[in-house]
């Protein structure tokens, strides 16, 4: 494949309409309809999904609809968008309109949103056609789609071990062919993660690049929205639809951002890539040794490789678990069975709050609301959060300065490739460590994205994850850009 | 009203005075269009549940964008009470109530917007204020069955969220406050403030001005005693009466030998009394953190430059401007009446149309209670009504009479009425005649008055008017009969 050409297309699709790219320049072209391709979607939902467990809904009568809508369109000669009848799902703690939004919680039972959130009217008016709520850990607390409430997700590459978490449905929807692209949340690195372990692209964006507005909020200050797909390309074109100010979100970013699909254009000669020397250990050898090509690849490629020092990297995990939960505590607060949602009758309204949250959440939403609850208490704040709140600006010096001498790097996305379901036991710490190498990032408000670099142990994919300072997304996209065509070259030989 | 106490001669260990210290909390919702974070109407008294949307019923996923109109009348606010408008955050106060959506308020913590005013009481009293912040309103409880209205022993609530994410800007006083009486004039003032900038309509009976007072008493010289928070105040008269039983409450216990604890309590307007709501122990922890929903605030010195420029003249200036103008002090009743009514601009006017301020001032003063800031009656007519006194024309009374005329009709000539009224000036020959006839009718009412007696002028007087059939004028008898005297 060409360098200027970075769009891979699958020839075992007869259509040859896999990647969103392609389906959006059919149905826009009027040679595919939206409709077929929903319909091959759905069929490939159908054969595994029972088995995967990729969807909390599938939303098949109303992604035919939608589809027809965008074939009538194309039919009066209108153009439905740069999405044209790219088939999407939405995490489901996305809000949609009278559709039912869980988070995977028990406690949103029956909820249905009266509003859309902004990433999904972004999508329907760029033509994309949403087909489904996925599954994830609930209320995005987890690492492996074990802590859903309604049972979790299987990794499409090997349904025995876990697609990675939270946003471990939308991960496996792509990975699975159930969907063109999706959309996931990444709070400490819950979509970068699944996307390494299920073998996608995921991106987090720079907090404030994709609006906030209608995604039910695990830790508002973490919380970013960003897509999942199977192509760099995809990523680029569905975060320049999704992404950009919006006035309902205030951290949303006021500036307009360059298009990321030109971005990839460049390649990167010159890129200043960084290796971080005090990067906290623990990764498997597969995983090192995966990363180890990818720093070759990008220096073939003519980057640069250069050594930094991200000294507060190691603090990021222990200062996530105050800062996040902390957030939690008063964002989970509202659930309290009054207005929406679950509600356990009892004798008295006191009784029915304490009955309606023993019922609705699971163990790890409580263990993160005592966590974060007793975080911000009086007499223990200067200690925990307060300290928390220090260490997070550490982190985000130490990457700035790093940022002085690498214009992005270059680290594993997850410690091990996909693991067993129950491997990790009842050991909530095992859990946390999944997300050593994608946490600091959120802390600093950066950019990061992992790219399937190839497979380590047992043939499961392992995913190189690309950093880059704030708004840093365009040359996050190259580097990107440039290890998936070194990926292709590896395959063809 | 007293403002110290003196000790009683029940505690001898004490022979000093007490000295009560008020510092006081004034919750305004400010009269936006919108609501804080969203843009539900912010309206009162509408079908309950109409002015609500995603945001203010702290729905999933709903996101607050602040209001730039709600930042803007809590600036005029600041400025109004000479406060440092200063970059400023919101935090999250963390409390679980039913009338509280999300489960959280979002308020101003460390960093509020103004900081550091003050408040003149019309007597030149300074009174501190620490900081005025914007914040939030609740939604309204309505708690059915069970007593007093609380949520304890209710068979159901209702909740009413239109009021939920209404802008509020919390005003908080330092501990200057060393009167009941002075507690009065700060709210009244603090109204007359907020009303001439037009940040809120400010009425207390409606909630849109809520005023909570820490109370404390101690002997001069020595650390402040311990405060208790009063809640439930819903009048300026409520607020002196429950200050004052408050201070009486402490002493009392003080001077038992018993200590005040900190706690908060409520006013029962029915009992006169306070009643301990919650003690310290008892108090919420809030788990205050910085909102990371929103950016921090930072008006631009241009902002706060053109809220300057564009700030009206406040209550204490135009009492001056008034009183310079008319003779009497700024903090006369007249002064104060008209300036509150917004009455003040109308009487500079009849002035600025060649009639006599001084009257004009008592006029409207006495007859214009049910006009507004813009009188129905022509301040051209009103002059032309003060210049028929001056001038003799008219006698007190009689201009009285023509001035009703005006306020009942929206205006009219005034000359023309007194003619229709038979109101003719009496030449002062026909006045000293009566005059004259009255001294000769009531010889022994004369000599006391010759004889110093004050009280027989009025009796004399009295003769003259009722002789003249209430047309003469009661200042030119007077004089008439002094002149006579000397």
């Amino acid at each position: 494949m060409m360098a200027d050409d970075p769009i891979p297309t699958n020839d075992a699709d007869p259509a040859g309409t896999t990647t969103a790219f392609d389906v959006a320049a059919a149905v826009r072209a009027g040679t595919v309809t939206a409709a077929s391709l929903v319909e091959r979607d759905l069929a490939a939902i159908a054969a595994r999904e029972p088995e995967l467990h990729a969807f909390n809904l599938v939303l098949a009568d109303r992604a035919r609809a939608e589809a027809a809508a965008v074939d009538a369109l194309v039919a009066a000669g209108n153009d439905p968008g740069p999405l044209a009848g790219v088939t999407v799902a939405l995490k489901d703690n996305m809000c949609t309109h009278g559709v039912l939004t869980t988070c995977s919680s028990k406690i949103l039972e029956g909820w249905k949103p009266p509003y859309d959130a902004t990433v999904v009217t972004r999508l329907r008016a760029a033509g994309a056609v949403v087909i489904g709520k996925t599954n994830l850990d609930e209320f995005a607390m987890g690492s492996s789609t074990e802590n859903s409430a309604f049972g979790p997700t299987r990794n499409p590459h090997d349904p025995s071990r876990v697609p990675g978490g939270s946003s471990g449905g939308s991960a496996a929807a792509v990975a699975a062919g159930f969907s063109r692209v999706s959309l996931g949340s990444d709070t400490g690195g819950s979509i970068r993660q699944p996307a390494a372990l299920c073998g996608v692209v995921g991106v987090k964006p720079t907090y404030g690049y994709v609006s906030r507005y209608g995604l039910v909020a695990f830790a508002s200050s973490l919380d970013q929205i960003g897509p999942f797909t199977t192509t760099v390309a995809d990523a680029a074109l569905l975060l320049d639809v999704i992404g950009g100010h919006d006035p309902m979100d205030s951290t949303s970013i006021p500036q307009a951002q360059p298009s990321l699909l030109r971005a990839i254009e460049q390649d990167v000669e010159g890129l200043r890539v960084g290796r971080i020397t005090d990067l906290p250990a623990g990764a498997d050898d597969d995983v090192v040794e995966r990363l180890e090509l990818a720093f070759d690849a990008l220096r073939d490629a003519g980057a640069k490789i250069v050594d930094v020092r991200v000294p507060a990297f190691s603090f990021g995990l222990t200062a996530y678990y105050l800062i996040a939960p902390a957030e939690a505590s008063s964002n989970l607060a509202r659930y309290d069975g009054v207005r929406y949602g679950l509600r356990i009758e009892s004798p008295d309204t006191n009784a029915m709050y304490s009955a309606t949250r023993e019922a609705g959440f699971g163990e790890e939403v409580k263990r993160r609301i005592m966590l974060g609850t007793y975080a911000l208490s009086a007499g223990y704040y200067d200690a925990y959060y307060g300290k928390a709140l220090k260490v997070r600006r550490l982190i985000a010096d130490d990457f700035d300065r790093a940022y002085q001498d690498a214009d992005v790097l270059l680290t594993p996305a997850s410690p091990s490739v996909a693991f067993p379901f129950g491997s990790k036991g009842d050991n909530p710490l095992a859990m946390y460590l999944c997300d050593v190498y994608t946490i600091p990032t959120n802390l600093a408000g950066h950019p990061g994205m992992s790219v399937p670099f190839g497979t380590g142990a047992d043939g499961l994919p392992v995913g190189a994850q690309i950093l880059a300072p704030a708004l840093g997304e365009p040359q996050m996209f190259r580097a990107a850009a440039a290890l998936e065509r070194a990926m292709t070259k590896e395959l063809a030989r | 009203m007293t403002t110290t106490v003196e000790d009683s001669t029940t505690a001898p260990h004490d022979p000093t005075t007490w000295q009560l210290v008020v510092g006081l909390e004034v919750h305004v919702e400010l009269a936006t269009a919108t609501k804080l974070f969203s843009a539900s109407a912010n309206r009162f008294g509408d079908e309950p549940n109409t002015n609500i949307d995603p945001v203010t019923l702290g729905l999933p996923g709903a996101l607050p964008v602040l209001n730039e109109q709600a930042v803007e009348l809590a600036m005029r606010i600041g400025t109004a009470l000479n406060c440092t408008i200063q970059p400023c955050t919101f935090h999250r106060k963390n409390y679980f109530y039913p009338d509280m959506p999300k489960a959280y308020q979002i308020s101003q913590y460390d960093q509020p917007l103004n900081v550091d005013g003050h408040l003149e009481l019309p007597d030149g009293t300074r009174i501190g204020i620490e900081r005025a912040h914007l914040e939030e309103d609740t939604g309204k409880s309505t708690h059915v069955g069970g007593t007093g209205g609380r949520i304890h022993g209710s068979e159901y609530s209702l909740i009413d969220f239109n009021r939920a994410g209404v802008p509020l800007v919390e005003i908080v006083s330092r501990p200057d406050i060393r009167t009941a009486e002075q507690a009065r004039q700060y709210v009244t003032e603090l109204r007359a403030i907020l009303l001439a900038v037009g940040a809120s309509d400010a009425k207390m009976e409606e909630g849109s001005m809520r005023v909570d007072a820490n109370v404390s008493v101690h002997h001069p010289g020595e650390p402040l005693g311990t405060r208790c928070e009063i809640k439930n105040v819903n009048s300026v008269r409520s607020l002196g009466r429950a200050i004052e039983y408050e201070m009486r409450r402490q002493i009392d216990l003080l001077e038992g030998g018993d200590r005040i604890r900190q706690e908060t309590r409520h006013w029962n307007e029915n009992d006169g009394r306070t009643h301990t709501l919650r003690s310290k122990e008892d108090a919420d922890d809030y788990r205050y953190f910085l909102e990371p929903d929103l950016v921090p605030l930072a008006p631009s010195a241009e902002w706060i430059e053109r809220v300057r420029e564009a700030m009206p003249l406040l209550p204490a200036a135009r009492r001056k401007r008034l009183a310079d103008a008319t003779g009497v002090e700024p903090d006369s009743e007249a002064a104060m009446v008209v300036v509150d009514r917004g009455q003040d601009d109308y009487v500079l006017a009849v002035g600025h149309l060649g009639g006599d301020l001084g009257r004009a001032l008592v006029h409207v003063k006495e007859a214009y209670a049910e006009q507004g800031p813009e009188p129905a009656v022509p301040a051209q007519d009103l002059a032309l009504l003060t210049n028929l006194e001056s001038d003799g024309r008219l006698t007190a009374t009689q201009a009285k009479t023509v001035l009703a005329e005006l306020v009942a009709n929206d205006g009219g000539d005034a000359e023309a009425i007194a003619a229709a009224k038979g109101f003719e000036a009496m030449d002062s020959s026909a006045l000293e005649t009566m005059v004259d006839q009255a001294i000769a009718a009531n010889p022994d009412v004369w000599a006391k008055f010759v004889g110093g007696e004050g009280k027989a002028m009025g009796a004399l007087v009295g003769a003259v008017m009722k002789a003249s059939k209430g047309q003469a004028d009661g200042r030119a008898v007077t004089a008439l009969l002094n002149a006579k005297r000397a």
